[in-house]
């Protein structure tokens, strides 16, 4: 391992202090992180444990309904919170399809967010990453690239965001609340995603030092909570990555869908919002038929960027899916495998 | 004691240990963590060393920063090819069938991606680790083959451990032109990695000329003199302990250059040196099981018997030394056909040369036929099992010796009953489940030889009554700490209580390999026989002894039960085993035994273990995602020792299975031929979730002429039979054959 500095602040001031060095990295549970740096991927000068900040790690409800989560809360502890998995059960439902029972026990709502792409090629210091070390090329481009991205990708870099988590939260206009050297500021989660440009791949759309102090959802996310659900394609049963997924949340009146909030997963550097699906969803009736047509329209500006063209297909299939999951409403417990296509135990609509 | 067992015995004592469901003897230390695994190890003065890897696969390397990486504080020793002591023997040479070519830093050549260039020794583990980053390797290299057809293809002088190449009985002409029906298939199966969950470890320690070594290691006495041969010292001079082993798989049973290299550095050193290979570091030295292409013609007549079998293999090897896994050769021995033909090439690539895994040529020749028996019933109009059973083999295909024994029959009814096969529709996408999955179900045959190696072990009656039971096997997780010590108190006559079990060590007698499934019924069968010769010999002492009990009956005419000698006609007239030896002023009295297989019946039977795989898979029919939901095997494995250790091991090997045909696949750039899923997050092996409800039925089987015992293995043939099962669920439940291992969603929403 190389030398590095190990720093504890007792205060988020000190921490964004202590980050705005160059070189330096956040350390929260060290899941991802400590791999890539035992890895060579990712070699920081100083590592800022931000593990004991003070008044990181609470759920709080607002008035209004909206929900601040602090960036320390663990992911399992956030999914089992019982007000804010009733609230928004599809975030819950994607927290607990991702990694395993044991990384979701460490791992930190801030960490989650903050996460790297898996690509192989980011992950090993001796291939060439446009993400990783500006301007040595992209080898994912002509490499093994099955599960690399097919929306908003570039010739400098074809990655994937990975988290669960953040793709309802995309899908439900979360916001990052961030401490940086200039003061806080917010933004949307989108944003914290930056898509790559022709020639370059940013990592975050943080400035140097800035640092997630929480997580926002606002009041209206909560209104989908009956018509709220996640689906994970992955090729086993837990601790794998989504090979596409999908969350998709309805307000439905009267037969007819009022508001529809969709975005896809590991299908981009970023969690994919769907738009112009949700925009073809208002007033819509919900139906197999008018459920194709939005997914259609959420893949039109798809291209493969390799051997991946399934997962064009395959996305539309899992939105089309998800939405008439979503339409049959939010199962009233969460399933036993979560975010699986094996739970069709559906139709009991909950938290209404 | 002759090294032979004629079958069958007569002398079997079936005490009460053997054939009981008792549980490991190690549990306790393991799951309480005080079972010493080699790494655990940690003499005075101990240093450790950390292996830098190449990241081309073909080149030569053109420098190394040996200055910084030995500024780095910590950093006591950096060896290259510069400064790399000489060894007696050169690595590049064969030493026999076991003996593969490896890299221990002869020269600056690069063969494959991982492979050792430099060895880095520190006082640290850390300062090892960054030294050996510091050495910011050059390259000159080269383009890296790694494809099928990308690397110099050829015929194979042997394959496997050193089996022929081809094989052809019977008139395949004749078999296809009598056809009514016919198939002609393709399976490609991946490079897979055995990936121990205890990676491989040494720590070595001279003193003068002897060595000390702790190192997980599946042939103990027999690399005691691989080790000693590459330092020219004796082969008593080295001690080689291994008490357990944290999986195996066959990759223990090989010499990586790693070892030699901490070896090397313990000498240079003058203190103990411990290397622990990283898990993406057991991608390259220490073997894997090579990628194969597969294709198979079957022919057959219009009442679907099968009138030739064509199963020609072509396996990656790498460009430096071969091991061909053997794949075409699973369809010798399993189903009748009056014409066979397997053959096999190899293609030479730029990887770490393969080795045994797990099943090796059984598992992915396995594969690739029991997909092929079910295209070729669908072909002749016939259920899967129904054909299966026109096509058994009621003699061995290859040889046309009879079997053993084989209770396949028995195997494929109970399996069936108990999973219900009957009923299932021919045709596929008939099924589905209340939730709209489709539903598939599948079989396959399973089929593992049961080979026998040597061994020898020693049993010492003491004055007690006791004893103490030796030989140097190996528990790889498998359970040969209880279930060899039971087969040992049989022999002896004594509850396994009282038979302290010494094994895991070089100094003890050789256990010999434990691999091929064939672990249990040799070293058990030394233990049986140093057991019996023990009891003959006190058996010899009470009936010269005027004044005991059993004066005059003869070695023959007692029975050993439960620590005491009982006359054979008059149970009343019995003595303590202790009572024996003091009064026959004896302290200690030592049998030795044998295991090995009687060449005679070796010559007159075909030996092998069956089974049959039910599976069940359920599969979104418009999302591809599959769930293997129900596994059911039914195993005929001659006698039992340990049923609970058995189906454990036959469980594993089930989910072996699943694994290979869903999930296992070790992905290589390309380019680069580095590997780029070289650990657990990125290899997938299967996770509890994806682990359906399992039954595995032991099928009584009396083999008399496999050895005394009738023991035959376990450890490997739950893998044969379960991934053709899978496959063929999936084609099953959707109509859709996938060529290719592991399935993949697209492959299913094409």
């Amino acid at each position: 391992m190389n030398q590095f500095e190990y720093l504890r602040p007792a205060s988020v001031a000190e921490a964004v202090a202590a980050a705005s060095e160059p070189g330096a990295a956040f350390l929260a549970a060290g899941t991802n992180l400590l791999d890539l740096m035992k890895l060579g991927a990712l070699r920081p000068s100083r590592l800022v444990d931000v593990t004991r900040l003070p008044e990181l790690s609470n759920v709080e409800q607002l008035d209004g309904g909206g929900f601040r989560i602090g960036a320390l809360v663990r992911n399992a502890d956030l999914a089992r919170e019982p007000a804010f998995a009733a609230a928004f059960p599809s975030v819950a439902e994607a927290l607990l399809s991702g990694a395993s029972a044991q990384l979701r026990n460490a791992a930190s709502v801030g960490g989650n967010l903050m996460q790297h792409t898996r690509c192989a090629y980011f992950q090993d210091p001796a291939s060439a990453c446009n993400r990783r070390d500006p301007g040595t090329g992209c080898d994912a481009l002509t490499g093994e690239n099955r599960s690399h991205a097919v929306l908003g990708w570039s010739n400098a870099c074809i990655a994937t965001h990975p988290s669960d988590f953040s793709v309802p939260l995309v899908a439900l206009d979360a916001v990052v609340e961030i401490a940086g050297p200039d003061g806080r500021r917010e933004m949307a989660l989108e944003d914290l995603y930056p898509l790559p440009d022709a020639h370059r791949a940013p990592e975050s759309g943080l400035r140097p030092g800035e640092m997630v102090v929480s997580l926002r959802l606002p009041p209206e996310a909560a209104s989908f909570r009956a018509h709220a659900r996640y689906l994970k394609l992955r090729e086993r049963t837990s601790f794998a990555f989504a090979l596409v997924s999908a969350a998709a949340a309805l307000r439905i009146e009267d037969g007819r869908i009022l508001q529809a909030r969709l975005a896809l997963g590991a299908v981009a550097a970023r969690p994919w919002r769907a738009r112009a699906a949700e925009a073809l969803l208002f007033g819509a009736v919900p139906s197999a038929e008018n459920f194709g047509r939005a997914a259609d329209a959420a893949l039109a500006d798809a291209r493969p960027s390799g051997d991946n063209g399934f997962k064009i297909e395959l996305a539309r299939r899992v939105i089309k899916r998800v939405l008439l999951l979503a339409a049959d409403g939010t199962p009233e417990r969460m399933p036993a495998l979560p975010a699986s296509a094996f739970n069709l135990e559906n139709g009991a609509v909950a938290h209404v | 004691m002759s090294d032979t067992i004629s079958p069958p015995s007569t002398h079997v004592r079936m005490g009460s240990s053997r054939g009981q469901p008792l549980t490991r003897r190690d549990g306790l230390l393991k799951v309480t963590g005080t079972a010493t695994f080699a790494a655990d190890n940690n003499p005075q003065g101990l240093v450790h060393a950390v292996v830098a890897v190449s990241a081309i696969a073909r080149g030569r390397v053109a420098s190394l920063d040996v200055t910084a990486a030995k500024a780095h504080p910590g950093v006591i020793e950096v060896i290259t090819p510069a400064n790399r002591p000489p060894l007696a023997i050169d690595p590049d040479q064969k030493t026999g069938l076991f003996g593969f070519r490896f890299e221990a830093l002869q020269n600056d050549r690069v063969r494959y991606a991982k492979q050792p260039i430099a060895l880095v020794v520190a006082e640290t583990l850390e300062a090892a680790t960054e030294g050996a980053r510091l050495l910011s390797p050059t390259y000159e290299a080269e383009a890296a083959r790694m494809g099928f057809d990308d690397g110099e293809r050829y015929d194979p002088p042997a394959i496997g451990i050193g089996a022929p190449t081809n094989f052809v009985r019977g008139d395949i002409a004749a078999g296809h032109a009598a056809a009514v029906h016919s198939i002609k298939t393709d399976y490609r199966t991946p490079a897979q990695y055995h990936n121990a969950m205890e990676p491989h470890a040494i720590v070595a320690e001279w003193d003068g000329d002897r060595l000390t070594i702790d190192s997980p290691n599946q042939a103990i006495v027999m690399s005691r003199g691989l080790f000693a041969g590459y330092f020219g010292i004796p082969a008593e001079n080295v001690f080689l302990r291994s008490p357990f082993l944290g999986g195996g798989f066959g990759s223990k049973a090989i010499m990586p250059g790693p070892y030699i290299l901490a070896i090397l550095a313990a000498r240079m050193l003058g203190r103990p040196v411990k290397l622990v290979l990283p898990r993406d570091q057991m991608y390259g030295p220490v073997g894997h099981r090579g990628a194969t292409e597969q294709t198979l013609r079957l022919a057959m007549d219009a009442d679907g018997h099968l009138t030739a079998l064509e199963h020609h293999a072509t396996a990656q090897t790498s460009s430096f030394d071969e091991f061909i896994e053997p794949a075409a050769n699973a369809s010798h021995n399993l189903y009748a056909s009056p014409a066979i033909e397997t053959r096999q090439q190899a293609v030479r690539v730029d990887i770490g040369t393969p080795g045994p895994m797990r099943a090796p040529g059984e598992a992915s020749g396995s594969a690739a036929l029991e997909c092929a028996i079910d295209e070729a019933a669908l072909a002749c109009g016939l259920d899967s099992l129904e054909f299966r059973l026109r096509n058994y083999a009621e003699t061995d295909p290859a040889s046309g010796k009879p079997f053993s024994a084989k209770a396949l029959r028995e195997c494929y009814s109970r399996g069936a009953e108990r999973f219900g096969w009957a009923g299932r529709p021919l045709a596929p996408r008939q099924m589905r489940d209340k939730a709209g999955h489709l539903v598939g179900w599948g079989m396959g045959s399973a089929l593992f030889p049961a080979p026998m190696f040597m061994a020898e072990a020693r049993a010492t009656l003491r004055a007690d009554g006791t004893a103490l039971v030796e030989t140097a096997g190996a528990d790889m997780g498998q359970g040969a700490w209880t279930a060899l010590a039971q087969i040992a108190a049989d022999g002896l006559g004594l509850d396994i209580e009282q038979v302290e079990f010494r094994s895991g060590a070089s100094d003890l007698p050789d256990g010999g390999v434990a691999g091929g499934s064939g672990h249990t019924a040799t070293a058990g069968s030394a233990l049986y026989n140093a057991g019996t010769d023990a009891i003959a010999k006190l058996a010899e002492l009470a009936s010269s002894d005027p004044d005991s009990p059993l004066f005059g009956s003869g070695n023959a005419g007692v029975e050993a039960r439960g620590g005491r000698l009982y006359h054979r006609e008059d149970e009343t007239r019995s003595q303590s085993y202790a009572e024996i030896l003091s009064r026959a002023g004896v302290a200690t009295l030592e049998g030795t035994g044998k295991g090995g297989r009687d060449p005679a019946q070796a010559e007159a039977r075909a030996m092998f273990s069956h089974g049959a795989v039910f599976a069940e898979v359920k599969v979104d029919p418009d999302l591809g995602q599959m769930r293997v939901t129900r596994l059911v095997g039914a195993f005929a494995a001659g006698r039992i020792v340990n049923p609970r250790l058995a189906t454990s091991q036959l469980y594993g090997g089930m989910i072996w299975g699943l694994s290979f045909a869903l999930h296992e696949e070790a992905i290589h750039d390309r380019r680069s031929g580095r590997p780029l899923n070289a650990d657990l997050a990125g290899y997938h092996i299967p996770v509890h979730a994806d682990i359906p409800a399992m039954d595995a039925i032991l099928v009584d089987e009396d083999d008399p002429y496999v050895n005394g015992l009738g023991i035959k293995g376990v450890g490997e043939i739950g893998i044969t039979g379960t991934v053709g099962a899978i496959a063929n669920a999936i084609w099953h439940a959707t109509g859709v054959r996938a060529h290719r291992f592991p399935i993949r969603i697209e492959d299913l929403i094409a």
